[in-house]
């Protein structure tokens, strides 16, 4: 900040200290009982009366404590406009201090499965490694897909083998390190309300579902064949290069209603997956990933 | 002619109004609170509603209890105690009117709004402009009318009372108007005039200063009259009033950064809010001390006024948690305590402990006076509301103190490689039994103001207590 700020803090906020300070010692000297009175200030208020007793003393000491005590931090630490503080503190530099402390105290125990394949992490004698992905994916990714991993509205359920981009070990790690974008594009005005609510009928009857209206099915057919296949595929099985989910499994993203999916269809949907490459190292990573792959391996 | 008769013929009429309204508000407001208290202990009790989910009903319980319940409470004593102590009637006429129906047309304005979603998102100041507009004139007419009225006094000093009330209504006016600044971009919409940081700094200044200057320097107004008045002492020295009145509006003011600790806020800005708080221990006190001593000498009387008994116990709880917040202020206890429900459990013990058991006894010193009755319809009632309300206020606090301190820990307990030893869902489900504790805590506080609106309904209502009252003045006039 310019110098004048700096000096406008620093005499306001000394003024402030030091006027309080004044205060409460000029009325300290100007007192005329020095124990418990019985005299009033003559002042009368609703019959209220006030005593004259002096400020109690162990309170007059500790309203002085704090006054050094603040003065001497003042000097200490960064307080008074542009002023350093004596020790040169900064909670920049104690955080990157922290996280220097914290990196060299734990990067060695990561590294120690730096070269080891994700898919090794299964094996029992790797056991501690696979606990530590589970503990970072707690701290990390829980948020949305839960602590057990089984997902949410809206978020992937992580321990069936239904995977959007792909459940290999470096499909997950791509997916952690750059984060994916689905993109289903809204089709509502291209399609009309009618043509929306028969692809519904249409996406629910590949699925798998009973008391489809047949006539809507074939209604839609043609129009799904045309505008849907190109990420969904001619069978509904989907594209995992394109993060498109298969429609032909009865496992939903946004819901498996009948008007979930309409809605979907009219609206469109985008989901994200975060990039993680700046906040967790690739080692850290590593570990996730193989956790990540372990819960679909146990399904088997 | 004797000294009852002395004064003017008091304007009373807004008193009462005000002091109806602080019950009917504490029972509101405190139901919501009690409401979405129980919403954490049962989440389903949202119903799947939007406007009955904790987001929109939290700024609903916040507006109701501070600004109506303790907003009321501050009108009704203010008007009360500036008349007498002034020995003078109201200033201002037809403004007076003005602050009791503004003042009821914002705070239901509130009730409709808050819970459609309608919020400009800073805490306390959740309203949107329109009503922040109303707002401002109400204020202003307050102002007018109180300086007005002791302007006015027929005594030759100024109250030490009015002091804080004075201070009170200037200060928040300026809060209000600076921290509401804002950009409307339609009729229930607007973006505040600051960016980022700054408009953090601004909205804790204005947020902690609610709590220094309306939640505190008014109330520490209403005790300067109605403890000395119950106990029948002077008050205990008015050499610590002059002291701890200047050092607490001039440190307050400073305080507010300390709710930005360890965020973007300049190390500067941070350091002095710190040491300000911890300044502000000592004024804070003073006014602590100044009202439990002024109880020497009448101590016993205790034993039999429940009335006092809630004056008593709300300066113990006023001194409780000004001790605790600058502890709380000091950066590396804040590290801890910051987020957790540590500071739900320090602003309860304030709200709670200090700020309704101060107003629920000047309540029950001022309404048979200003209705005209000789006392409240039934003491015993108001002894079991004080029993209510403290062991109330108790399981509130310890409940979130045990609450927030397992939250800190475990939020910053590691595993041996870094990662934390628990998600946030683990230290939500420690929380469990702490929430339903607080919940009932709640509800004996809510039992306790039913109680309150029974006995000052039948105190109110009473014929037998105006006949009392009338032997009473006669008695006092021959």
């Amino acid at each position: 900040m310019s110098p004048f700020w700096s000096a406008w803090i620093s005499i306001i906020t000394l003024a402030v200290i030091f006027g309080c300070t004044a205060l409460l010692l000029s009325i300290r000297k100007g007192e005329k009982f020095k124990d418990t009175t019985e005299e009033t200030t003559g002042h009368v208020f609703d019959g209220i009366e006030e005593l004259d007793n002096p400020l109690p003393k162990w309170w007059f000491w500790m309203f002085m404590a704090t006054v050094i005590y603040s003065i001497g931090y003042l000097i200490v630490y960064p307080g008074l406009g542009n002023y350093k503080g004596l020790i040169g503190w900064t909670s920049t530099g104690q955080w990157e201090e922290e996280m220097q402390h914290a990196n060299n105290h734990y990067a060695p125990i990561f590294a120690k499965y730096a070269a080891l394949p994700a898919e090794e992490l299964l094996k029992d004698e790797n056991r501690q490694g696979l606990l530590m992905g589970q503990r970072m994916f707690a701290n990390n990714c829980s948020v949305c897909h839960g602590v057990a991993a089984t997902g949410a509205y809206g978020f992937p359920n992580l321990t069936d083998s239904d995977w959007l981009y792909g459940g290999s070990v470096d499909s997950i790690k791509q997916t952690i390190t750059d984060g994916r974008q689905g993109a289903m594009p809204t089709w509502g005005s291209k399609l009309g309300e009618a043509g929306v609510r028969d692809m519904a009928s249409y996406v629910l009857s590949i699925s798998g579902a009973e008391n489809v209206d047949a006539e809507a099915v074939a209604r839609a057919e043609p129009k799904f064949q045309a505008l849907c296949i190109a990420c969904h595929g001619a069978d509904g099985k989907g594209t995992q290069a394109l993060g498109a989910p298969n429609l032909t499994d009865n496992v939903w993203l946004y819901g498996g209603s009948y008007e979930k999916i309409a809605h979907t269809i009219r609206m469109g949907r985008a989901g994200t997956m975060p990039a993680h490459k700046e906040l967790l190292s690739d080692n850290k990573i590593n570990l996730i990933a193989g956790y990540v792959y372990s819960l679909s391996q146990r399904q088997k | 002619m004797s000294t009852v008769t002395e004064h003017p013929q008091y304007d009373y009429n807004v008193v009462r109004q005000f002091s109806i309204m602080t019950v009917v508000w504490g029972i509101v407001g405190m139901s919501v609170g009690l409401l979405i208290a129980a919403q954490l202990v049962w989440p389903q009790l949202n119903f799947d509603t939007a406007w009955l989910s904790f987001g929109r009903l939290r700024p609903l319980h916040t507006n109701a209890v501070i600004f109506a319940f303790g907003g009321s409470a501050l009108f009704a004593t203010s008007y009360y105690i500036v008349q007498r102590t002034c020995q003078t009637t109201l200033f201002g006429g037809w403004l007076v009117p003005f602050t009791f129906w503004g003042w009821q047309a914002i705070i239901v304005l509130a009730v409709i709004t808050l819970p459609m979603g309608l919020t400009s998102t800073k805490e306390y100041a959740e309203l949107e402009w329109p009503i922040d507009i109303l707002l401002a004139l109400v204020w202003v007419s307050y102002l007018i009318v109180f300086v007005g009225t002791v302007h006015k006094r027929k005594t030759s000093h100024i109250y030490v009372g009015n002091w804080f009330f004075m201070a009170f209504i200037i200060v928040v006016l300026v809060l209000h108007i600076v921290n509401s600044a804002a950009v409307p971009i339609s009729m229930w919409k607007s973006y505040s005039v600051y960016p980022g940081a700054i408009d953090a700094m601004v909205q804790w200044w204005y947020g902690h200063n609610a709590v220094g200057f309306f939640l505190t320097a008014g109330f520490l107004g209403m005790m300067y009259y109605f403890v000395p008045k119950q106990s029948g002492r002077p008050i205990y020295s008015y050499r610590l009033s002059i002291v701890h009145f200047w050092a607490l509006i001039a440190t307050y003011i400073w305080a507010g950064g300390h709710h930005l600790h360890y965020t973007a806020l300049p190390d500067w800005t941070q350091s002095v809010a710190m040491v300000m708080s911890l300044i502000l221990l000592a004024p804070s006190w003073g006014g602590m001390i100044n009202g439990m001593m002024t109880l020497s000498g009448a101590w016993h009387k205790l034993r039999t006024d429940p009335i006092l008994r809630f004056l008593v116990v709300s300066l113990s709880f006023y001194g409780m948690s000004t001790f605790e917040g600058p502890m709380m202020a000091i950066k590396t206890v804040n590290a801890l305590s910051h987020f957790t429900d540590w500071t739900i459990g320090h602003v309860h013990a304030g709200a709670l402990g200090w700020v309704a058991m101060i107003s629920i006894g000047a309540t029950y010193h001022m309404v048979p006076k200003v209705f005209g009755k000789g006392q409240m319809w039934s003491t015993n009632l108001i002894n079991i509301h004080f029993w209510l309300a403290t062991a109330g206020t108790v399981l509130y606090i310890c409940a979130m103190w045990v609450n927030g301190i397992l939250q800190g820990l475990m939020w910053r307990a590691v595993n041996a490689d870094g990662t934390l030893a628990y998600s946030f869902v683990d230290a939500l489900q420690a929380s469990h039994p702490g929430y339903f504790v607080r919940w009932m805590g709640g509800c004996l506080w809510v039992a306790g103001m039913l109680i309150m609106a029974y006995n000052v309904w039948r105190t109110v209502r009473s014929e037998k207590l105006a006949a009392e009252q009338n032997t009473d003045t006669k008695a006092q006039t021959a």
